[in-house]
């Protein structure tokens, strides 16, 4: 019986595995040949990072740090500012895509959608310096993947034109020295 | 011996010249050219491409292989045995290349018409483990050696069997001239009485060119590179190339040997293709079969290995031996 196995095991099943290999001759190749035909891109693909703006067409960005430190590679710089409307926003903002991962908890991480991972990964460079976007390369002209999220409509934060009480699906505040029910 | 009709061509120096010249350029660009084939061949197989960029098909990718290795730097370590380490890739290129010299192309082509041609075929593959034994032993790399010494064992068992599954051949036979052999082929292939020593051989054939799935020496999983660790440039280029040509060599012995050699249909119009034709058509479709097989199977474990060798296919190739020679008797 063991002699039956190994010659079994010896032709057989080389023999076979010779001839599906084979059979591969005429199927077609999978490969996508990426420079001359572009391979399909999910939206959720992670890659080349924007800052986006709201519906309103301001900046999205609140600047407030909280995609910096989500960064496990800490490639995001930033610096807050505040307009003379008390609402802030980032002085400058850097991303070192020479260090990014794509790893997208920066996305996750952020409060009012701004920054957000989009598909697209061509971005070589020949200069390591040029992977260093700034807020001109990053911010956007568009809303990216959440068309009619604004932060400050859901905050609940007063700001200027809108006091508090005044947003989207906000109850007016109450009056905590009024003895009516 | 040498009166088969061809050694009116042969006596004139010129012809010798330029056969030898034609030979070793062909033999070697075609070694260079199968790495190309070998490289589309397994990406077809593997459901992709393979080098299909530089120039039409992908052809042109041997010669910028080529100029990558020529400008690489060809580094010799300080640690090395410094002479036997530039001697291995040599030794490893020259016998391969020396083997050609007995193999009948076709009546007119071929280096030289031996008697013994088919013993100096298995002593110049035997020779070819001095080339990895060298290599890995001047590296002092303890990869190398590792694969040295695998190389040394792999190497010298399946000699064995490879030189007895030729023997029934020369019984059948009864000469080791090459060309002779082609010319008892002439009603019949000798792969139908000598079934199992064509296999035997073209499995010894694999294990001598040391290809996947008989590439222990070499093992990029285990072993890096195997006994070519520290080779770089040109050096690692003559060992690489002398592979491909020893893969060309076995296929060409198994053509002269079990496919008839140069033999081709005689009927209708195909008796006018030359026979050169013929044999370059059996060995290139022998060498197709070699990178299939590359493609296909897996690499044993060394213990298998060696019990392949010894447990299996050296009584196989006894029996084989033993029938042939009743066959004969009778
Ligand atoms: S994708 Fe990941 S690595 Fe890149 S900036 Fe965002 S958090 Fe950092
Ligand atoms: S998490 Fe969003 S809002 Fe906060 S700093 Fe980063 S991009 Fe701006």
């Amino acid at each position: 019986m063991r002699i039956l196995y190994l010659i079994y095991d010896y032709i057989v099943s080389n023999v076979k595995s010779v001839w599906d290999v084979f059979s591969h001759t005429f199927t077609k190749a999978d490969t996508v040949e990426y420079p001359d035909e572009m391979p399909y891109l999910a939206p959720r693909f992670r890659g080349r990072i924007v800052l986006t703006r709201d519906p309103d067409g301001k900046e999205r960005c609140v600047a407030c740090n909280l995609c910096a430190v989500s960064c496990p590679t800490d490639c995001i710089s930033l610096q807050k500012a505040e307009d003379e409307t008390g609402r802030w926003y980032p002085e400058f903002f850097r991303i070192n895509f020479s260090r990014c991962v794509y790893c997208g908890l920066c996305e996750e991480a952020c409060p009012t959608y701004s920054i957000q991972l989009t598909p697209d990964f061509e971005m070589a460079e020949y200069n390591r310096q040029n992977m260093v976007y700034e807020k001109e390369h990053l911010l956007i002209n568009g809303t990216g993947k959440y068309p009619n999220y604004s932060f400050y409509n859901v905050s609940g934060k007063a700001v200027s034109g809108r006091k508090k009480g005044e947003g989207v699906n906000e109850a007016p505040p109450v009056d905590v020295k009024s003895l009516l029910p | 011996m040498n009166d088969i009709g061809t050694s009116a061509v042969q006596s004139t120096w010129l012809l010798n010249v330029v056969n030898v010249v034609a030979i070793l350029v062909f033999v070697v660009g075609s070694a260079a050219f199968t790495t190309w084939v070998e490289r589309r061949m397994l990406g077809i197989w593997q459901d992709r491409y393979g080098p299909n960029r530089v120039g039409p098909f992908g052809v042109l990718q041997v010669l910028a292989d080529m100029i990558k290795l020529l400008w690489k730097e060809d580094w010799v370590p300080s640690f090395a045995d410094k002479f036997v380490f530039v001697v291995a890739p040599t030794i490893a290129m020259f016998v391969v290349v020396a083997a050609f010299a007995v193999v009948p192309v076709a009546p007119g082509i071929g280096v030289v018409d031996l008697n013994v041609g088919l013993l100096f075929f298995l002593a110049m593959t035997s020779l070819g483990v001095y080339a990895v034994m060298f290599g890995a032993y001047a590296s002092d790399n303890k990869y190398a050696l590792l694969g040295g010494l695998r190389a040394a064992a792999q190497m010298v068992s399946y000699e064995v069997f490879m030189g007895l599954s030729l023997m029934g051949v020369v019984m059948l036979t009864g000469t080791f001239n090459l060309r002779e052999i082609v010319h008892a082929q002439e009603d019949g292939w000798f792969f139908i009485p000598q079934f199992i020593g064509m296999v035997i051989f073209f499995i010894a054939g694999i294990a001598e060119s040391h290809r996947t799935p008989f590439d222990l020496p070499e093992a990029e999983h285990e072993l890096t590179a195997g006994f070519h660790t520290e080779y770089s440039g040109m050096k690692f280029g003559m060992f690489f190339i002398g592979e491909y040509v020893s893969v060309l060599l076995t296929a060409a012995m198994m053509t002269v040997l079990f496919f008839g050699g140069w033999l081709g249909p005689t009927w209708g119009f195909l008796a006018y293709i030359p026979p050169v034709f013929w044999f370059l058509l059996k060995a290139g479709i022998l060498v197709l079969l070699m990178i299939l097989i590359r493609g296909s199977l897996p690499r044993p474990r060394y213990d298998q290995l060696m019990a392949f060798g010894w447990k299996a296919m050296l009584p196989l190739a006894m029996v084989n031996l033993l029938i042939t020679a009743v066959v004969v008797l009778l």
